[in-house]
């Protein structure tokens, strides 16, 4: 309890202070993730409602795949990242690992699969209501992508928070692939793990409220910008 | 676009027969009524006529081939997530209209069918009778040449229903060939020009909206009629 409470003191006296390491690594993290949600959404948000929309022969083998892949454990993903963008690897002539981009690319990797499965959920529900309407107008199969996309934004924006939730506080891919670097891959996680392992709870906490405080600040700043709460139209 | 020639048209859905073996000329005139008990295949009927029912044995053969000039309207009204002159002009951008000449249709239908204090709400906010008469909108303002309803006033009250029926006539007087399932047969009367009478998933009976009203031949037309419920 007296460690909640000093972790608590450590977060208002870091941000009172404007402290320029905390600033540093916030400022990154939501750099790392926000690419990365970006990024992913627009693969796998189309392919959601592609899913919805397109009969094939295995496409229930390719959503069960996806679905399972939400499990992805992040430090394989990492561990395999690593193997890969090593000097030694496939891509070890990019020079990207222990560089943020590497860091992105991970995240890019655990994510993907959930905002597709959440995408195709809520295509599948809209297609359902919008299918003999979309049909009937004789409407191209991209047009019918485009059409599940635009109106259901809504609910693709909850897809693209919850990538985003699982990208900010994602540490054991991002420590293996970004190093923990100061001042050059260091994020809220990693610097949490390294505070933690010094024995700093006080700070480490301190740094966990922060991160907490920043997803949930990004979440309602979302929600407010696309006025999900106006209208009664969420 | 007429004739419609319907031949030797079953519909199977797992392996069971729900419509057919049909054959059936469809041709300018109407509006027509479908009518018929529940299950008898009159959607289904409809949907082959649209080409958005898939056709297991047979042949549905328009005159011409081109089916984008036809619109249907659903027995529940699919409205978009959008706003309600958004669903009106949806159709229109989906084969590229100028916008000036969207926006007048726009604004001519949604006045037309009196919605126009709503014009920029959520169309999922409107009522049922609301939304039918939006549905029907967004399937006239291309000005189709055929249109399809089906049941569109079941769940709707008296006043929705008339007003309805109203654009429908209007519809048809303006050109649009009219084809329409129905269960009231207040309203099949009030509508037709010629009936086809369903049951079983086959046609029982077809003619001019009179003949089949007072003079009907089958004694399955006569027994519907009646009011009698039929198996």
């Amino acid at each position: 309890m007296n460690d909640i409470s000093h972790g608590l003191f450590a977060a208002l006296r870091l941000i009172v202070t404007f402290d320029a390491e905390l600033w540093e690594i916030s400022l990154r993290s939501l750099q790392v993730s926000l690419t990365a949600v970006i990024i992913a959404s627009a693969v796998a948000m189309p392919f959601g409602a592609f899913l919805a929309v397109q009969r094939f022969k295995y496409r229930r083998l390719v959503i069960s795949i996806m679905n399972a892949l939400m499990g992805l454990p992040p430090v394989v993903v990492g561990l395999i990242f690593y193997i890969l963008l090593s000097r030694s690897g496939p891509f070890g002539v990019f020079g990207l690992l222990f560089t943020p981009w590497a860091m992105i690319i991970v995240q890019i990797v655990i994510i993907t699969p959930i905002i597709a499965s959440i995408s195709h959920q809520a295509m599948r529900e809209l297609w359902a209501e919008y299918h003999d309407l979309l049909i009937s107008l004789n409407t191209s199969k991209w047009r019918r992508i485009k059409t599940l996309i635009w109106d259901g934004r809504r609910n693709l924006l909850t897809a693209g928070l919850a990538g985003f939730g699982r990208a900010i506080g994602e540490v054991g891919a991002i420590m293996i692939v970004g190093g923990n670097i100061e001042h050059a891959t260091r994020v809220l996680t990693t610097a949490i793990a390294l505070e933690t392992g010094k024995g700093d709870f006080a700070l480490a906490l301190g740094l966990g409220f922060v991160l907490i405080g920043l997803a949930l600040f990004v979440n309602i700043l979302i929600h407010w910008l696309s006025r999900t709460e106006r209208e009664g139209r969420w | 676009m007429f004739p419609l020639a319907l031949s030797n048209l079953s519909v199977r859905r797992r392996g069971k027969i729900v419509l057919g073996p049909i054959d059936l000329v469809i041709d300018q005139g109407g509006p027509t009524m479908v009518i018929g008990p529940n299950g008898s295949g009159k959607t289904t009927l409809l949907r082959v006529m649209h080409g958005i029912e898939r056709i297991s044995e047979g042949t549905a053969e328009w005159a011409q081939p081109d089916h984008a000039n036809h619109a249907y309207v659903f027995q529940s009204p699919v409205v978009l997530r959008r706003t309600v002159s958004e669903n009106l002009s949806y159709p229109l951008y989906l084969i590229k209209r100028p916008k000036p000449e969207i926006n007048t249709a726009v604004e001519y239908w949604i006045e037309r069918i009196g919605l126009g204090k709503v014009a920029n709400r959520s169309a999922m906010r409107l009522s049922g009778g609301e939304r039918q008469k939006l549905a029907i909108a967004r399937a006239l303002i291309r000005d189709p040449e055929v249109l399809f309803l089906d049941e569109p006033c079941s769940n709707l009250d008296g006043q929705s229903t008339r007003e309805i029926e109203t654009l429908l006539l209007e519809t048809a007087a303006a050109g649009t060939r009219i084809i329409m399932a129905t269960h009231d047969m207040g309203q099949a009367r009030r509508l037709a020009a010629d009936v086809i009478f369903m049951k079983s998933g086959r046609i029982a009976e077809t003619g001019l909206a009179p003949n089949v009203f007072d003079a009907p031949k089958t004694s399955e037309l006569k027994a519907f009629l009646k009011g009698d419920i039929l198996e």
